[in-house]
């Protein structure tokens, strides 16, 4: 046992490099910066290629290069670089080539600022590169998730050959708690499929191009299958007094460790409220939303978003349960009080019963 | 010919082995190239594959095809293939070579997918000088997509979308030789062309030399090659050729641009790698021996719960402070938590942060409504102090607090810290300070713990006993105004 206290940023690159990466490609970004800049330290160090890019464009096309040459490789940024990235995604995606990308997440759109939002779920969760194609993406909401997180996400990347999105928010990345590492690290390996330079890799073709409509089809079905695959068997959610709950919470990152201390604080009010946390948000957890449904009357979604996470909420529950929501954007956090304020207003008076939020009634 | 026997059809010559005997990754036609008769493809594939012939590099070469008429090179040569996107093929080269560094790495792109598109991958990987081989076919024209204006297209010369010809509003063609031999790095710029025979065997010879260089770890080399497209120059195979020496030699001059080749050096290969066993080590990750000390001695099983928020200006110390209390309760064997506000605050104006000591795993890691607040300055003070919760701390550095800031339900010390720690001998010292205070009120961190925090966060031993003493002095003003406060009761 030995615990380290430290940033979630330099816990992803730590864990990332204990996983066998051994290429980082980035672009300086807020809040995501510290990943680009302990990765310029550690990389080398373990014999492995940092490099900062021109741009987030070429970043994911040097992304695209490594994973090519069969390396474990990686690259962080926030909103505005995932923009640019999306292209490249897409291209990996095509050509079944793993890799691992951090978001850590800050808000828009355009410029926005650089405080927490949870705005990329979709650009990052429906993908926002162009064709039939995902991401897997992982949400981790402690600094103990982000390196174990980080760990799964590459293992997940190589067992589908497709981009694995790590997606935090700003506050996760920047916050500091313990965190354990394994104390073995993975060797690199290469994968049959890498084009490396060598004699017995000379025949292989990384490429995303189908020019018949019949292969690309087949392609594109394929592809299809293997997110079928994921959806059946990596589905992550953590369920905290689910199974009784009348009210169950609903919220990733940052927003997860508020509804924690809400639920709590329910409970010992003697109010049956329980909370479902996604921490893959492709696959989306729906077994565990079909389970919680069975008791519950209500799910109350939070999120430093418009309504990104809550169209997959209600495409999960499709209508069986009511779904309330509550979001703070702009970097504002949704506050323990104002949480459990609405929490006890739909455990007394019903699915419905709370007022809109004033920050909401300022949108519209 | 005998690896190239069961063909219907009879090769005059032979063929470079860096082609495969047919081509099989073809639809149709699976002996013959997909390029228009008289395309300059053909020939500039067949210089890249002699090349590769000639220097014994098959299987160490990676081909990275572009987007545009030689989207299909992989069809052909019998190397590693990696297609990339439209005009990144240079930011693919360069982690493919950088990743394998044995590998030959050669990027072959049109005019539109380097010039236009990937104008920015191309000048960073020249100025990186990347140890590739780019080889750089330019034929005034966006072939692939039917005709459209590239940057390289000629002024006066018309395409389906400068139908009158270009104009100067359309911009001058761009020069790319020229251009990246304003670079440090590239120690090899050519410009050929395909205009006669004379000059076809010049380009074989340069395209050679790139590649060569590259062998020799020498560094960014690039092959510019003027290249006919008869089919959208609507012009026999001939025309074309005399077009490229008559009219686009006068736009783009055939010559050497940069040739470093005899003055170049090696780039040194970085060190070897670490073993895997040392990897945790290089990270700090590796498990310590020491086990942890004990919160709270003599408590070991009260509940402990402490919410503190600690804010002031940017250069204050605030943010340490906090990660001072988490890294020593970390060391007390409790669960932590510490979360900054973040961005341009820390480079100008207020700063603060949130900590949390507590037994039990901590859901939150956001302070609203803290049992401590350490103010530093006057507006944190305003900001925050009507958060703290009732029969919670202020401790404000200054020695009045404002009207404004009264409270009745907590406890509110106000000494200047900053005065103190003056006095100690730097006013530096003030957050910690602060901290000896924060400590003495919440009695959970051994001090063992806290000078365990200390050794790992202050390096220079100048600070290490201005801190320790800094320290001790807050723990004092506290208990000084305990006693305040035992004689005002």
């Amino acid at each position: 046992m030995s615990r380290l206290l430290m940033k979630g940023n330099e816990a992803i690159v730590k864990s990332a490099v204990l996983a066998g990466c051994r290429g980082f490609y980035g672009y300086p970004i807020t809040p995501a910066s510290e990943i680009t800049e302990a990765a310029a330290v550690y990389l080398p160090q373990a014999g492995g290629v940092f490099l900062q890019a021109e741009s987030e464009v070429a970043a994911i096309n040097m992304l695209y290069g490594a994973a090519a040459a069969g390396v474990r490789a990686m690259t962080a940024s926030s909103g505005p670089g995932i923009s640019l990235m999306q292209e490249g995604i897409s291209y990996m995606a095509g050509a079944e080539l793993p890799c691992v990308i951090a978001d850590i997440t800050r808000g828009g759109p355009g410029l926005g600022n650089i405080a927490s939002e949870q705005s990329d779920y979709h650009q990052v969760v429906k993908g926002g590169g162009h064709g039939n194609y995902r991401t897997l993406v992982l949400a981790p909401h402690s600094v103990q998730e982000m390196a174990d997180l980080t760990a799964l996400a590459f293992d997940l990347a190589d067992r589908y050959r497709n981009p694995v999105v790590l997606m935090a928010d700003g506050f996760i990345g920047q916050m500091m708690e313990p965190v354990e590492f394994p104390q073995r690290a993975t060797p690199p390996q290469l994968p049959p499929w890498a084009v490396a330079g060598t004699a017995e890799t000379r025949r292989n073709l990384i490429s995303s191009i189908y020019l018949e409509t019949d292969k690309l089809e087949a392609h594109v079905r394929q592809l299809e299958a293997k997110y079928l695959v994921a959806e059946r068997r990596e589905a992550r959610a953590e369920e905290w007094r689910t199974e009784d709950a009348d009210v169950v919470l609903v919220g990733y990152g940052i927003v997860a460790r508020i509804l924690k201390a809400v639920a709590a604080e329910a409970r010992a009010e003697g109010l049956r409220v329980g909370l479902l946390r996604p921490i893959t948000l492709f696959p989306f957890p729906n077994v565990a939303f079909d389970r919680a449904a069975w008791q519950a009357r209500v799910f109350l979604v939070v999120e430093m978003s418009t309504g990104q996470l809550l169209e997959d909420v209600r495409l999960a529950l499709n209508g069986a349960r009511g779904v309330e929501f509550l979001s703070r954007v702009g970097g504002n956090v949704p506050t323990h009080n104002e949480v459990l304020e609405r929490v006890r207003e739909l455990a007394h008076g019903g699915a419905g019963a709370g007022e809109p939020e004033t920050e909401q009634i300022a949108h519209v | 010919m005998s690896d190239q026997t069961d063909l219907d059809y009879i090769v005059a010559h032979s063929k470079a082995r860096a082609f495969y005997p047919t081509y099989e990754r073809k639809e149709e036609l699976q002996h013959q190239t997909h390029y228009c008769p008289g395309c300059g493809h053909g020939m500039v594939h067949k210089m890249v594959a002699q090349a590769i012939d000639e220097l014994g590099i098959q299987d160490r070469t990676i081909l990275i095809s572009p987007v545009g008429c030689s989207v299909f090179a992989y069809y052909y040569f019998d190397v590693g293939n990696v297609q990339a996107a439209h005009g990144r093929a240079p930011a693919v080269a360069t982690a493919v070579k950088r990743t394998r560094p044995e590998s030959i790495v050669i990027s072959y792109q049109g005019d539109g997918d380097l010039a236009a598109i990937g104008s920015a991958e191309i000048l960073h990987a020249a100025n990186r000088g990347e140890n590739i081989s780019v080889i750089f076919v330019n034929n005034a024209i966006y072939s692939m997509t039917g005709g459209q204006m590239a940057p390289t297209t000629l002024m006066g010369q018309a395409s389906t979308t400068s139908p009158g010809g270009r104009t100067p509003a359309e911009g001058y063609p761009l020069h790319i030789c020229e251009l990246l031999a304003t670079l440090e790095a590239p120690v090899y710029l050519e410009r050929v062309a395909l205009g006669n025979n004379k000059q076809v065997a010049q380009a074989a010879r340069a395209v050679r030399k790139a590649i060569e260089n590259q062998v020799n770890g020498l560094g960014f080399s690039l092959v510019e090659v003027l290249s006919p497209c008869p089919t959208i120059w609507k012009m026999s195979a001939v025309e074309a050729q005399r077009w490229i020496h008559d009219v686009m030699e006068k736009t783009f001059v055939p010559r050497v641009y940069r040739d470093r080749t005899q003055t170049a050096e090696a780039r040194p290969a970085p060190g070897p790698a670490i073993s895997l066993e040392k990897v945790p080590a290089m990270l700090g990750v590796a498990a310590k021996e020491t086990p942890a000390a004990f919160a709270g001695e003599g408590a070991a099983t009260a509940e402990i719960d402490w919410q503190v928020r600690i804010a002031g200006f940017g250069g204050q110390g605030v943010l340490l402070l906090g990660e001072m209390m988490a890294e020593a309760g970390l060391d007390a064997g409790l669960e932590v938590s510490w979360l900054p506000s973040y961005g341009p605050e820390m480079r100008s104006g207020t700063s603060n942060c949130h900590v949390r000591l507590a037994r039990e795993p901590i859901d939150s890691p956001l302070v609203g409504h803290p049992h401590v607040l350490v103010a530093m300055n006057e507006p944190s003070l305003h900001k925050f102090g009507s958060s703290v919760r009732r029969g919670g701390w202020v401790l404000y550095n200054g020695d009045d607090v404002p009207p404004e800031c009264e409270r009745r339900d907590v406890h509110i010390v106000a000494r200047s810290f900053t005065h103190l720690a003056d006095e100690l001998g730097d006013a530096r010292a003030a957050n910690m300070v602060a901290l000896g205070a924060v400590l003495e009120i919440a009695q959970v961190l051994p001090e063992a713990s806290v000078d365990h925090a200390l050794g790992r966060l202050v390096k220079s031993p100048r600070w290490l006993d201005l801190d320790a003493r800094a320290l001790t002095r807050g723990r004092e003003v506290l208990r000084e105004w305990r006693g305040e406060v035992c004689h005002a009761e």
